[in-house]
């Protein structure tokens, strides 16, 4: 490979790097153009894909404000609310405050299960201000494919079985799946993942009826 | 082979010679077995593929076309970081595109957009062909490979995602905005045959595509033998 030119004399090192510098310098003004062309596009459809993604936890009809704009940091010890711990945050992550015509409409928060098949699962809850589910989505997950995936929107629409429900409808004893005396669906071959996240949603449901007044506040920090 | 006859006689050997040899006989996935990690792992729907399959081919473009504008320029010591340096600016620059025009194909691929650096296939073509040949030829080697490439990728995706989910063409508007109901639905209870989907199906449906090619091969060349002059320099081994 590339012996075509054995007669060659050795290069200095001085050519080489001219050389090397020239096509670092190309890659790096090609990039650059790249960049800048692309810059202001990739932000907007950021901006674009996670209102989608909060949309549909969070109805545009149920909010007037840009919820990217009202948002706030839960960490996994927040000293600012009551029972952090129910959230089961790893890591510190967003949390986003609803309006409507400048009242308090709900929060999207942030929940975590650990007891899942297998990884974490990240979920959206969306809580209306009177602590109804606006809806439930699961951002990330590992669990089977074909058997836990099915908790993925994209998959089986299962998950909308969390719609409307509160902390009152069921009652606490009936925040189960139906294998455990419950009144959620389990899947079929998934009892352990529906089982974390029914737990997960009912957590994140807890936590807002705890702090609820810190919650619709929450959006002042900013 | 069929597709070398099929071209007319106008065209010069080797032009059919780079066409054939990229699509079929030198086929990136199916002969020289490269780039099979991001081939095995986004083959498992048609529109993860066909992202991956259009990134590759642009990115075998651009290197190929600028290796073989500045191939009198490179001296052996610094060739290979050049190379990776080219490779890795289309790379980004398909990376970037991505995000700003097909932001959910993105985020469905994932790592595999950047790891097309790694993709043996495009360090081969730049070494062994561009590297010594004109502008013309280099960019229509990067096509056919890229696009032999592609089109494996194209079968699998196709292949794994109907019997691991009984539907074709799932999501396709990430990749096409106006494609959204282009899914087709083969069987409205159709069991999921998950093992498609998981990465040992993908190993077996790839084993599965390279016997076929081979007995196809087979039965090509024996009817009227073709005959195949070495070509040394075409197959370049790289670990990867």
């Amino acid at each position: 490979m590339g012996n075509n030119s054995t007669n060659e004399l050795p290069v200095s090192i001085t050519k080489t790097s001219v050389i090397l510098g020239f096509f670092a310098l190309l890659a790096a003004l090609l990039l650059g153009i790249v960049n800048l062309a692309t810059a202001d596009r990739i932000q907007e459809q950021q901006r674009i894909a996670e209102r989608r993604a909060l949309a549909e936890v969070f109805p545009e009809n149920l909010h007037d404000n840009d919820l990217l704009l009202d948002t706030f940091t839960l960490t996994p010890d927040d000293p600012a609310f009551s029972e952090p711990e129910l959230l089961q945050l790893s890591t510190s992550r967003q949390a986003y405050t609803g309006q409507l015509n400048g009242l308090f409409s709900g929060t999207i928060l942030p929940v975590e299960a650990h007891d899942a098949y297998s990884g974490n699962i990240l979920i959206l809850v969306g809580v209306l201000a009177d602590g109804q589910v606006s809806a439930v989505r699961v951002l990330a997950h590992k669990e089977t494919p074909g058997l836990g995936d099915k908790i993925d929107i994209s998959i089986s629409d299962w998950i909308l079985g969390f719609d409307g429900k509160s902390l009152l409808n069921p009652t606490q004893s009936r925040w189960k799946v139906i294998k455990d005396g419950g009144e959620f669906d389990q899947l079929v071959g998934a009892t352990i993942t529906t089982r974390a996240v029914v737990d997960a949603v009912e957590r994140a449901l807890t936590f807002f009826q705890l702090n609820q007044n810190k919650l619709a506040n929450a959006t002042n920090q900013f | 082979m069929p597709l070398s006859k099929s071209v007319s006689n106008s065209i010069s050997p080797q032009t059919r010679d780079i066409v054939s040899q990229g699509l079929w006989s030198n086929n990136a996935a199916l002969v020289q077995l490269l780039g099979l990690c991001p081939l095995l792992a986004v083959s498992n729907s048609v529109v993860n593929a066909a992202g991956l399959g259009l990134a590759t081919i642009g990115v075998l473009l651009g290197s190929n076309g600028i290796v073989s504008l500045s191939r009198h320029r490179l001296t052996p010591a610094i060739r290979l970081p050049i190379f990776v340096l080219i490779i890795a600016t289309f790379t980004t620059c398909a990376e970037l595109l991505l995000r700003a025009f097909a932001i959910e194909l993105y985020q469905a691929l994932g790592i595999f957009i950047p790891l097309i650096v790694t993709n043996c296939t495009i360090l081969g073509r730049a070494e062994s062909f561009a590297s010594k040949n004109a502008l013309g030829p280099s960019l229509l080697d990067g096509l056919m490979t890229g696009l032999g490439f592609a089109a494996v990728l194209l079968v699998l995706g196709m292949l794994r995602e109907l019997i691991g989910t009984g539907a074709v063409f799932a999501n396709m508007d990430r990749l096409l905005p106006f494609a959204g109901n282009w899914t087709l639905r083969v069987a409205s209870s159709y069991k999921p045959f998950l093992l498609a989907i998981l990465p040992p199906g993908a190993f077996l449906f790839m084993g599965g595509l390279i016997a076929l090619k081979n007995i196809l091969d087979k039965k090509l060349a024996n009817p009227a033998p073709v005959k195949q002059e070495p070509t040394p320099g075409k197959r370049v081994r790289v670990t990867g």
